[in-house]
């Protein structure tokens, strides 16, 4: 029993207890306009983080996935700025775009050997260059409702809980597929063994490029859904999805993944990204400015990694 | 036979950019281009990239890396201007507070990544975010403003060659006289190599490493002093609109550097930065708009990774 | 006899499970060579890690010229004159020879490194080789051939002056030219004065070499002569067991069956013309020295390296195969040489070792619990059968012994069905009892009907276990064998001599 407790990942310790600060300092946090507006803040970033975990425990890095939110957001409001009811065939775009970003980043990391984080870096700058060039530098775009729906609505008049956020059932389907892929399925245990070691999975007749393809493609498509959330509750500019990608990393580290790939786990990644929105809307409940994050952050990034090394080395394992 | 090819690679690739320069100057008839000042020019125009990258090789040669310029830069250009604010007496005391800002982060870098053992990809990062962070909590805008004196360093003459040329050529001297002729330069070599036989051998690796990144440090905030002396006064965001973290790991690969560590050097950077700087104003005659110029950077950067990538491997066979 | 230069005084030393070394002693004279042989794990190497400061003794001493030391680092051991070269360069490739000479201990004038200097001295140390060597002090490391870089090595063991020189099967890499040359320099260390610990298991370097000859076999002394005795005497030492009872029986003359894969004028960069049956029921075993194109031959018919001319086929089916997933979807399976590297997911439960490649051949969106080739009960069942020991199936591997480590992979491979199966060094690393489980299943294998390749460096283990022996050399299949070579006349076709003369 004692066991089993200790086995539990310390990131939902943590959680619990920032949401007990949060609440302490807010007391409106505990009425559902409170958490699910948190909840709904989250959203994009758990589902952001899930993705990056998917690249991670492959054994890469994805540092072009903030770029994608940003194209996501520009892109969708000059198509809609030019035909607003043709809000489903953009957001099918988009997810094609996703698809097809995501393969290119796997293919050059897979076959032409370039690092993940130099490819997707490379990628990054790219797609921030169509962005600009798409827009003409200043976006003036407009999203309609139709879009905006995902991110911005909240159900109201239920039983119980009250309200519920579009986004937050976005997160829970999103998360919970991704769930099911990593740890209910053949492709979860291939993508593990990938990240682990991947020559030995090569030689285990593992088919490693279409298993590092999914990846990366599982990773840009989250994007591109976080994009859609964001467009809904943030407005339309060239910064939106800046910085996105190392919060994501940042989540998926506090959940416990493994650098350089074999370990990693979706319900303790949406923890982890919980754990960070939590920060953020504690140190802006006490008052700090919006920059003090990114010092926070680089902070929790740096002491998670070195804490999980240290870890490691204690146990031995 | 293929490693003697390797060796006069980024050479041959310097020849490949200056004739195809030639040739698009002779065909748009811009033969203004091609005065030897003018070639002079055009590397006076990447001397902050080619500071930062002779520092970048010592972090890529320990087989480290360096994420964190970029900020740096940005954090040492804002305090030198800050310091300063026109006033000639200042410029003293701001140099050295920035020099000393700048071996700070490099030390701390260098613990984070021996001491705590973290993948200096993430411990960079994270320093990447600390920076920009409080610098970004600090200052909006451009802040102060250096006095005349000091632009000296970005717009002076000496025997109509510009200053800060001369500084580039004599610091890349320094750092290939340190690589070559003293035991500490040796040392960066071997711990790049192979880490485990310079332990073996009695070499103290953790300080090897450390120093690396304090001398990489070091170069990205002289790279922010004469950003600042070249724009008149320090901004928050120099560092990351110039790209100079992934910039400057490019020019270091495609100067023959390997990302393995242990093989290459910062004359093989400066190369680096000229084909660099070549593709720059081959884009400007070729009059390629600002915004599909950012596309093709971020092609021809993961494109230049992955012939490396592609060449190493045929070696290593 | 004069007082030895140093001595290991019944030195023991154990690990989890395990215990390597059983009060061991040991000592080495100057001016002499002392041989130290033994199989694969009877502990050779840990007691030289003692010697060196890289293991610390749980009993015994440690003592250079009388004195007892005290060694927790190799650094310590090295400065006292004792250096070793393990098979293992730590040669940095990319740096000349004398940067390499000089590593670590780099000398300066003035705050500068003195190149001249310690040019001046590696070609002084260099010239101990004679005119043998085509490199000099200025050569990159990673253009010299393996035997050069050995040179490498002993010429900075001789310029830290070190007074023991521990060779660990220093001729293991070489070809016989180079081999010749080593025993030279062997024989001139010896004249100036310095011990030399030799560590081999070939009978013919002993007889060239050696003036003393120690035989360790698990972890204790199996025998000490003072001379060099006859080799079935030291084999005898070795093996320490009737060989009969040690190597599956032969295979019975009904149980070869068809060839199940065929190479005619198999070529590749590092194999030529290769012209190969594997029969099913049958064990093949290689044998032939590093570089000889055993592992290449493998990593070809695995689809690793694949062979760019010739044709492979199973039951007439083309077999030539491009990629190691398409080998093992033909059946053609193997079991890698270097597990922690390239067979292992060390991270990864015992369960998801074993599982791997039926999911891998599954439906990605399967379940992972039971795949269209195995389920996790059959999986279990499997381990079962193979005796494997872990504390559960679901702690990660790595936590496991190299044998059981070992049987988690043929697990892997028994859920596919194989009808080829490659083993690439498979005992490495592995005590002698589950030595001898391993060899039984291969033969149980082979009696279900499939075709079975040995590829070692181990050539009694070749010998032990094989049907059918080929003899590979400079990436040809040189000569076939029936069960019952000697190893005399296996190396004698290896290395394209005879050596018949020397070896008996």
């Amino acid at each position: 029993m004692m066991a089993r407790l200790l086995r539990i990942n310390p990131v939902y310790l943590v959680l619990l207890v920032l949401l007990i600060a949060i609440a302490i300092q807010s007391p409106h946090f505990l009425q559902p306009t409170g958490y699910m507006n948190f909840l709904k803040r989250a959203a994009p970033i758990a589902i952001l983080a899930v993705g990056q975990l998917y690249v991670i425990t492959s054994g890469g890095f994805d540092l072009s996935t903030g770029s994608v939110v940003t194209l996501t957001v520009i892109g969708s409001s000059i198509l809609l700025g030019q035909n607003p009811d043709a809000t489903w065939m953009v957001i099918t775009a988009m997810l094609a775009g996703g698809v097809v970003i995501g393969v290119v980043n796997a293919l050059v990391v897979a076959y032409l050997r370039v690092p993940s984080i130099i490819a997707t870096l490379g990628m990054m700058i790219t797609l921030g260059g169509i962005a600009l060039t798409w827009s003409g530098g200043s976006p003036r775009g407009y999203l309609p409702d139709t879009y905006r729906f995902f991110g911005r609505v909240l159900i109201k008049d239920l039983p119980v809980i009250k309200i519920l956020p579009v986004a937050l059932i976005v997160m829970v389907v999103v998360c919970g597929l991704l769930w099911l892929l990593m740890h209910r399925t053949n492709y979860g245990k291939l993508l593990h063994a990938v990240g682990d070691n991947p020559k030995s999975a090569h030689f285990a007749g593992v088919p490693y490029v279409q298993v590092r393809v999914v990846a990366f493609v599982v990773s840009s498509v989250t994007a591109v859904i976080a994009g859609i959330l964001l467009g809904g509750f943030a407005g339309v500019s060239t910064s939106v999805g800046t910085g996105l990608e190392l919060q994501a990393i940042t989540a998926a580290v506090i959940g416990g993944a493994q650098l350089l790939g074999g370990r990693g786990a979706v319900g303790s990644t949406v923890a982890g990204a919980l754990v960070l929105q939590a920060i953020f809307t504690l140190l802006n409940m006490l008052g700090f400015p919006k920059p003090i994050r990114d010092v926070v952050q680089g902070v929790i990034l740096i002491s998670a990694v070195a804490l999980a090394t240290y870890r490691r080395r204690k146990t031995g394992s | 036979m293929n490693g003697r090819i390797a060796r006069f690679a980024p050479v041959l690739l310097l020849l490949a950019a200056f004739a195809i320069y030639i040739g698009i100057a002779l065909a748009t008839d811009q033969s203004q281009y091609l005065t030897f000042d003018n070639l002079l020019g055009l590397l006076g125009r990447s001397i902050a990239l080619g500071i930062t990258a002779v520092g970048q090789t010592f972090a890529i040669l320990i087989a480290s890396i360096d994420l964190s310029v970029a900020n740096l830069i940005s954090v040492a250009a804002v305090l030198a201007s800050y310091i300063m604010s026109g006033d000639p007496s200042m410029m003293l005391p701001a140099v050295v507070a920035v020099l000393l800002v700048g071996a700070v982060v490099g030390l701390v870098n260098g613990l984070i990544i021996t001491q705590l053992e973290v993948n200096p990809l993430i411990a960079t990062l994270g320093m990447a975010l600390i920076l920009q962070g409080l610098l970004s909590a600090s200052f909006t805008n451009f802040a102060g403003e250096v006095p005349k004196e000091f632009q000296t360093f970005a717009y002076g003459e000496v025997g109509g060659v510009s200053v800060s040329l001369v500084f580039l050529v004599i610091l890349t001297g320094a750092a290939w006289a340190f690589l070559k002729f003293t035991r500490m330069g040796s040392n960066i070599y071997s711990v790049g190599g192979n880490a485990d036989a310079a332990k073996l051998a009695g070499v103290r690796t953790a300080r090897v490493v450390i120093l690396a990144h304090v001398i990489c440090s070091l170069c990205a905030s002289v790279a922010g002093l004469y950003l600042a002396s070249r724009l008149r006064s320090g901004a928050p965001w120099i560092g990351r609109d110039g790209v100079y973290d992934l910039e400057s790991i490019a020019v270091v690969v495609i100067g023959g550097t390997v990302l393995a560590g242990g093989r290459g050097g910062v004359w093989g950077t400066l190369v680096g930065v000229m084909i660099f700087s070549l593709i720059d104003s081959i884009f400007n005659i070729a009059g390629v708009d600002a915004f599909a110029k950012q596309i093709l950077r971020g092609v021809i950067i993961v494109a230049a990774v992955a012939v490396y990538a592609a060449r190493s491997k045929r070696i290593e066979a | 006899m004069a007082a030895p230069v140093f001595e290991l005084n019944g030195i023991t030393k154990e690990f989890p499970g395990i215990k390597a070394l059983d009060d061991v002693t040991f000592d080495c004279q100057a001016g002499e060579v002392h041989a130290l042989v033994g199989e694969n794990g009877a502990g050779k190497s840990t007691l030289i890690k003692v010697l060196s400061g890289v293991y610390l003794p749980d009993a015994g001493a440690v003592l250079l010229d009388g004195t007892a030391r005290r060694f927790t680092h190799p650094l310590q051991s090295l400065a006292a004159g004792i250096s070793v070269i393990y098979q293992e360069f730590s040669l940095l490739p990319d740096r000349t020879v004398a940067q390499n000479i000089f590593l670590g201990r780099e000398l300066s004038k003035w705050g500068m490194l003195d190149h001249a200097r310690m040019q001046n001295e590696t070609n002084r140390v260099l010239a101990m080789f004679g005119d043998r060597h085509r490199f000099d002090a200025d050569t990159q490391v990673s253009d010299l051939a393996v035997g050069e870089q050995q040179m490498v090595e002993i010429a900075k063991a001789i310029s830290l002056d070190a007074q023991v020189i521990v060779m660990d099967e220093p001729t293991a890499a070489l070809n016989d030219h180079e081999s010749e040359l080593l025993f030279d320099v062997v024989d001139q260390l010896r004249n100036q004065g310095r011990s030399v610990v030799y560590i081999t298991h070939r009978m013919h370097e002993i007889r060239r070499l050696a003036d003393r000859v120690t035989v360790l076999k698990d972890g204790q002394i199996a025998a000490s002569f003072d001379h060099v005795p006859e080799p079935d005497v030291i084999i005898h030492a070795m093996v320490g067991r009737a060989l009969d009872d040690f190597y599956p029986e032969a295979a019975k003359d009904d149980e070869t069956g068809e060839p199940v894969i065929t190479v005619q004028g198999g070529d590749n960069a590092k194999l030529h013309d290769i012209n190969l049956k594997l029969r099913a029921g049958e064990i093949t075993g290689f044998a032939g020295i590093q570089g000889a194109g055993r592992t290449a031959l493998a990593l070809a018919l695995f689809g690793v390296e694949p062979f760019r001319d010739g044709t492979v086929t199973m039951s007439s089916v083309p077999a030539l195969f491009a990629s190691p997933r398409q080998a093992v979807r033909a059946g053609v399976v193997m079991l890698p040489g270097d597990r922690k590297s390239e067979g292992l997911s060390l991270m990864q439960s015992v369960r998801d070792n074993g599982m791997l490649s039926a999911r891998a051949f599954s439906r990605m969106t399967g379940s992972p619990r039971s795949s269209e080739h195995a389920s996790i009960a059959d999986m279990d069942k499997s381990f079962q059968d193979l005796d494997i020991r872990a504390a559960n199936l679901d702690v990660e591997i790595q936590s496991l012994s190299g044998g059981n480590q070992q049987k988690a992979i043929v697990a892997r491979w028994l859920a596919l069905n194989p009808k080829v199966l490659i083993f690439v060094e498979p005992t490495r690393g592995i005590d002698v009892n589950t030595k001898a489980s391993i060899y039984a299943r291969m033969r149980s294998l082979a009696r279900g009907g499939a075709a079975v390749m040995v590829i070692s460096s181990d050539l009694p283990e070749v010998l032990g276990v094989s049907d059918r022996i080929m003899v590979m050399r400079d990436g040809r299949i040189v000569a076939e064998m029936d069960r019952g070579a000697t190893e005399a006349e296996v190396m004698a076709a290896a290395t394209g001599e005879d050596l018949r003369g020397a070896a008996a």
